[in-house]
């Protein structure tokens, strides 16, 4: 067996997904082979990318290579190791389900007003610039890939460019992706400025001061954060993941959030070299702010895909409060307990990957169907999409994290975390932590509440709109992706042992401690910390479940008798027959919490009295506090600044003439 | 292998008890009430006559609909499987923590909302967006009260939790008196009492639990008020072992979980007493004062775990 092969089958896995961009160049008039050809080299690139990311994970290698490309001082340096393959894994494997989701997809953009080979280009780029981001290992070739990430996903959302809105929600994104790039930028700026050369492995051991320290993490943790859409940097998802195609919606929100977090572990845990408590509570603050504010947001969306792309903001919450748990007891020095954090973080980034894929799959299918972005047209889709409802199902219960699927092993690691905060010793940290575990339970709970709403309203009932209820199952291909990955949730559920102790080897690599006891007491019992404090055996849970099922069902379950289920209509109050509008619609089941919390939205409610015969008019608009307060004073800030600048541009060309003679005179005199 | 079987005969004796402390509840409020009612065992008649009457399913239900009392009360009794009734050593308790218990309690919650939203009625909409509006605020409270006594106990298994509860002299802490408190309050609006619901209301403006089953007929309205009645039993078996844990067995020897359930029973009669009390003596809240009431839960929970923190770490 070659000694670099986890590094080998990465680098061919990032060569297939650059070939796959390709495709277009030579297929451009055979759209359907183009299609074909280009998914399957994706699906290709995926495999062998989750395969190295697994082998790379599993193995405890870190392997390495210099390539003599680029400038002749600079080369670039390719290093994959536990972490990396994490991620590597979750981008590869994603990335398959995407490659078999996408072809019938896209199906009906083939002969639209956009050309088919632009989405294919920009995906194979995008994924190839994801993979390069976790292969990267100096900070040179980091930027570089990041930047292909940003860009050919800005051409991704802004693939329907008809659309003035899209247009819009494009350059938002790409504006803050620019923006946040140049911090990630500035914050590698700083350690190259202490280290000799652009590579991690000399940035790594950079002297740096407590104060150069401080501003280096901030600059990386609004840098990340930008990408990874924390509030109140978020407002770019809610935009951009709604208007792209679904399966990129279900690769920028699923994938790309987590090579963000990728590059704040990276710099943070193993770049940085030092750890300070205070930072810990500030990444805990921060990403308790955006769950909370994040599923609450979610919960006043009525388009299907804008309040995913919240809850993105959500799950980013959750892996930021298990992060700054970490960092709050790795700088206080309870290792044990940063790596069971640590650990959280990651096993969240994971299952969010699974299942907020598995939901915007789901989405899609939904949109490709009925043609609604609006939940409130939707309604009683079960019936006519019983597979994608399933698998829906399955990611609701994920995502609002209950037993036994996966979503909730990690939110019981973060609270095993954060129940260890008397070892601080400390009342200030030791009350951070305790209201911190609140908000996730508040979080939590909410999300309960938001994915009730979205199942009741997409999928149960009855249909809102013509076009739903004539909406048919989707392809094999996108059912498959979606089985799959549902699947995946619930085997992610119910083993949470092998893959608790497969994550540990980075949890060893960055802290220097694993969890020890975490398969103490054998696989089938998940112990984090021991057996007396906490013990969860999932896959008993199922069983135990499945059999008090059984049980029950047999001893109702009229097997002789004559009991047959007699259908009726439903109960209508004796009012004549019951129509869908007369349904719970998605706004109105979330008015009770819209109205307990507020003060959170600015809710701009209106009704109009009726006249000239016609009736009165109610119009409900929720809009995002952080754009309101934050952005719009921003962009008024730097319009008005434009214009005193468009002062210099008088439109005359001696004018224009004398500016580039005194540029030079004054360039002159500052070198000579 | 005691453990298990033993595990197994606790939690069937749970769920048979169940309908008799819906019953003795209900009796008593009558009592107090100066009217004539039911007797306590008039649940078990009305659950075996639902589970004989024929089911009329609504022509839109789809299958969510017909798995939904399935899954909330198989999810229910294994959540009672977990709990330490008569003794702690069940080896159940080592399956699943307190977390789970909430995790199980949340994932009935979650289909028996997604029923009522199923059939595509009103009333049924209306019962699931009150109820996860109501715990969506309740189960944070909840969470904050269980980690105080998960952290007094440094463990957040069950068995160890009371067992430690049981076995340690009896102090005041602050900590544990405002999380009972705060856990009493929740169990009141998790259990769809009076003064957040009310279980014998059926007038549409008020309901909540009822909202959301009434379309369900024969054996699975039976589950489904099987399952709400296990849900009132366990919350009842919750604060009784927390807040007076004396008397549950610590060993699995006949005489002393003959005493546990000798105990355990006692204890949840006067328990039953205490509810009908209060719901005699208060009225049903309206729906938007409800977050004040757990607000208060929310905020008592809260201030038991600051002060575990604060004063009682060593």
């Amino acid at each position: 067996m070659d000694s670099n092969m986890s590094l080998t089958l990465a680098q061919s896995a990032i060569f297939v997904s650059f070939l796959s961009a390709t495709v277009p160049l030579f297929f451009y008039r055979q759209p359907y082979l183009l299609v074909r050809i280009s998914f399957l080299l994706l699906g290709l690139s995926g495999l062998a990318s989750a395969w190295a990311g697994a082998r790379a994970l599993l193995t405890n290698q870190a392997e390495q290579i210099v390539l003599p490309i680029g400038l002749p001082w600079l080369h670039i340096f390719l290093r994959i190791d536990p972490l990396s393959g994490f991620f590597f894994f979750i981008v590869g494997f994603v990335t398959c389900t995407a490659a078999c989701y996408g072809p019938t997809y896209i199906r009906e953009h083939i002969g639209g007003p956009h050309p088919i080979g632009t989405l294919t280009l920009f995906t194979g780029l995008f994924v190839c610039g994801m993979l390069l981001v976790l292969l990267a290992a100096d900070a040179f070739s980091f930027m570089i890939a990041w930047e292909i990430m940003s860009v050919a996903s800005y051409f991704l959302v802004a693939y329907q460019h008809d659309k003035a809105e899209n247009r819009s929600a494009a350059f938002l994104y790409l504006l803050m992706a620019v923006v946040g790039g140049a911090f990630i930028l500035l914050a590698y700026g700083v350690l190259a400025a202490f280290s000799d050369s652009f590579s991690f492995a000399s940035m790594a051991t950079a002297q740096l001061s407590p104060t150069w320290a401080t501003i280096a993490f901030l600059l990386a943790f609004i840098g990340f954060g930008m990408k990874a859409g924390i509030v109140p940097l978020h407002v770019w998802l809610p935009q951009a993941h709604p208007v792209a195609p679904s399966h990129i919606s279900a690769l920028m929100s699923g994938v790309m959030l987590k090579v963000a977090i990728y590059g704040f572990i990276r710099f943070v845990y193993d770049l940085l070299g030092v750890m300070h408590w205070q930072w810990g509570v500030l990444v805990l603050l921060i990403g308790a702010a955006s769950a909370v504010l994040g599923v609450l947001y979610a919960l006043m969306q009525h388009d299907l895909k804008r309040l995913l792309a919240y809850h993105s903001v959500e799950n980013i919450g959750i892996i930021y409060i298990g992060l700054g748990i970490s960092m709050i007891f790795h700088a206080t020095g309870h290792m044990e307990v940063a790596a069971l954090a640590l650990i959280a973080a990651l096993y969240h980034c994971l299952n969010h990957a699974l299942f907020k894929s598995l939901l915007f799959f789901g989405a899609g299918a939904v949109l490709q169907q009925s043609h609604q972005h609006d939940m409130e047209k939707m309604g009683g889709l079960i019936k006519k999409m019983p597979v994608t409802a399933v698998c829906f199902l399955v990611g609701c219960i994920s995502i609002s994290a209950l037993p036994p699927f996966n979503g909730f092993v990690s939110e019981w690691l973060t609270y095993q975390a954060a129940l260890q905060g008397p070892i601080l010793r400390s009342g200030i940290l030791g009350a951070m932590l305790p209201v911190a575990s609140a908000m996730l339970a508040l979080t939590g709970a909410l999300a309960t509440a938001c994915f009730v709403k979205v199942y009741g309203v997409v999928f149960l009932g009855l249909p809102r709109s013509p076009q739903v209820a004539e909406a048919q199952e989707a392809s094999f291909g996108m059912q498959f992706a979606q089985v799959i990955l549902a699947l995946c949730c619930l085997i992610f559920g119910i083993f949470p042992t092998w893959t608790v102790s497969a994550i540990n080897v980075i949890a060893e690599n960055l802290i220097g401690t694993g969890l020890s006891k975490a398969a103490g007491d054998g696989w089938l019992w998940l112990t984090p910390i021991g057996k007396q404090t906490a013990s969860y055996g999932a896959l008993a849970i199922l069983f135990g479940l499945l059999a008090s099922w059984l049980i029950v069902y047999f001893f109702l379950h009229p097997l002789r008798r004559d009991n047959r289920i007699r259908i009726g209509p439903a109960w209508d109050c004796g009012f004549g027959p019951l129509t869908p509008r007369m349904q719970y619609t998605a706004s109105s089941f979330a008015m009770p919490i819209r109205r307990i919390f507020s003060y959170v939205w600015f809710i701009d409610e209106k009704v109009e009295p009726g006249h000239h015969g016609k009736g009165p008019r109610y119009s409900l608009k929720i809009h995002d506090w952080a754009w309101l307060v934050i952005y719009v004073p921003i962009g008024k800030l730097i319009l008005h600044l434009a214009k005193r600048a468009s002062l210099l541009q008088g439109g005359n060309l001696r004018v224009y003439l004398s500016y580039s003679f005194f540029t030079l005179l004054f360039l002159l005199w500052v070198i000579v | 292998m005691t453990g298990w079987i033993f595990a197994l005969l606790q939690t069937l004796c749970v769920v048979l008890f169940a309908p008799f402390m819906a019953g003795w509840v209900k009796w008593l409020k009558c009592k107090l009430q100066n009217r004539q009612g039911p007797p306590p065992w008039q649940p078990y008649r009305d659950l075996l006559r639902l589970s004989r009457k024929q089911v009329v399913l609504a022509e839109s239900a789809s299958p969510i609909f017909r798995v939904a009392p399935y899954i909330v009360f198989s999810v229910t009794v294994v959540a009672a499987s977990i709990v330490p009734v008569f003794s702690v050593q069940i080896p159940t308790a080592a399956l699943a923590d307190v977390i789970v218990l909430v995790g199980f309690l949340a994932l009935t919650r979650f289909f028996l909302s997604l029923a009522g939203m199923d059939v595509g009625t009103a009333f049924g909409g209306m019962g699931s967006s009150r109820e996860v509006t109501i715990s969506s605020l309740a189960e944070p409270a909840l969470l904050m009260a269980f980690f105080t006594l998960a952290m007094n106990a440094s463990s957040t298994n069950l068995s160890t939790v009371i067992a430690h509860l049981a076995q340690s002299h009896f102090v005041l802490y602050p900590s544990l008196i405002f999380s009972s408190m705060g856990f009493i309050l929740v169990a009141l609006a998790e259990t769809g009492r009076i003064p957040i619901d009310n279980p014998a209301t059926h007038l549409e403006l008020t309901m909540i639990h009822e909202a959301m089953i009434l379309e369900y007929s024969g054996r699975h309205l039976a589950l489904m008020e099987w399952a709400a009645m296990l849900k009132l039993t366990l919350y009842a078996v919750l604060i009784a072992n927390f807040i007076v844990p004396w008397g549950v067995a610590m060993t699995l020897e006949p005489g002393a979980i003959a005493f546990g359930v000798y105990s355990i029973t006692c204890k949840l009669l006067v328990l039953g007493y205490f509810l009908a009390i209060a719901e005699t003596a208060q009225a049903k809240m309206r729906l938007f004062r409800a977050p004040h009431f757990l607000g208060l839960a929310f905020i008592l929970s809260l201030l038991g775990m600051m002060s575990h923190i604060v004063l009682e770490v060593r």
